[in-house]
């Protein structure tokens, strides 16, 4: 059974995805993830999910390209350097 | 020596040889997580091993490693179950699971003890063995789950109960004894102990092997 490691570095932090441990039972899982992720005192807690239990949605469909609605699809560069132009704070690497 | 550096030694020495022939599954573990559960084990056995060599280190005047690799094999304090060579998992297992017992007996007598030093190391040791026992018993589960495993567990502690029993003193042996009948739910064999200073052939190859690297430098080279 395989499952999936989160740890939190220090307190009131998140919890982070580390990896996974494969082990026969939920038991083995705490020794195992105990062993591999917290040993060097690397981590303050440990959450350990069996991958079934994770619900992976991986479709996100954007038939009518609404690209505005997208990070690549707002150029901040080119309007960045028109207000710096317009300020006349513009540096030469810039104009490059 | 002193009866205290005497049990001191003994203790080191079964933790040293212990953590060694755990070290010798790093890699060929029967499956990766446990490759990395049994190392870790092995490397905490021989961090207590090395606690033990200083505080009897500072009463011989010398020092932990000169005490754990530069005596001669009959000078080592070990007890015979922790020399064996055994690379098969179901004994490796039985072993394991034996010794945490004995030992989980022994450091509770020690944390008992009116040397305040020996009373805290024993607790400190104990705080880490909890997990080793933890991984012990998981085991044992599992093997007593199913027959195949039943039977290969029982063979592998048949065979390793004298040894065992030699790892603990004889007012201490019943308590072993009634534990390990009580989980395996089974009585074990009425036997002689193998003692503790009596050797078996594999601790020579073990020292051997062990020290290879430390002889390989001049005396007092600093590593």
């Amino acid at each position: 059974m395989i499952y999936e490691i989160f740890r939190q570095e220090r307190k009131g932090q998140p919890f982070q995805h580390a990896g996974t441990v494969t082990a026969p039972n939920e038991r083995f899982a705490e020794i195992y993830a105990r062993e591999q992720y917290a040993r060097r005192q690397e981590s303050v807690a440990l959450w350990l999910v069996p991958r079934d239990a994770v619900n992976e949605i991986d479709e996100f469909p954007d038939e009518f390209d609404l690209k505005y609605r997208r990070v690549d699809g707002y150029s901040i560069k080119a309007r960045l350097r028109e207000a710096r132009e317009k300020a006349g704070t513009l540096v030469s690497d810039e104009s490059a | 020596m002193s009866q205290r550096t005497d049990l001191l030694l003994s203790i080191a020495d079964d933790e040293l040889i212990l953590g060694w022939r755990n070290s010798e599954w790093t890699g060929i573990a029967p499956f990766l997580e446990e490759d990395v559960a049994f190392s870790s084990i092995a490397q905490n056995e021989i961090g207590h091993a090395r606690a033990l060599y200083e505080l009897a280190a500072a009463e011989l005047g010398t020092t932990a490693d000169e005490l754990a690799f530069d005596r001669k094999p009959e000078e080592y304090r070990s007890a015979p179950l922790v020399e064996l060579r055994r690379l098969e998992w179901a004994r490796t297992i039985a072993r394991h699971w034996l010794y945490e017992t004995a030992d989980e007996i022994r450091l509770a007598a020690l944390k008992a003890s009116d040397d305040p030093e020996i009373a805290a190391i024993a607790a400190k040791m104990d705080r880490e063995e909890a997990y080793h026992r933890m991984h012990a018993e998981m085991w044992i589960d599992r093997l007593l789950s199913t027959e195949d495993g039943r039977s290969r567990l029982n063979e592998a502690v048949d065979e390793l109960w004298p040894y065992a029993l030699g790892v603990l003193d004889g007012e201490l042996r019943p308590q072993l004894r009634r534990r390990a009948e009580e989980r395996l739910g089974r009585d074990l064999p009425d036997v002689e102990p193998v003692p503790r200073g009596v050797h078996e052939a594999e601790l020579a190859e073990l020292l051997e092997e062990m020290t290879m690297v430390r002889r390989s430098g001049p005396p007092g080279t600093q590593w």
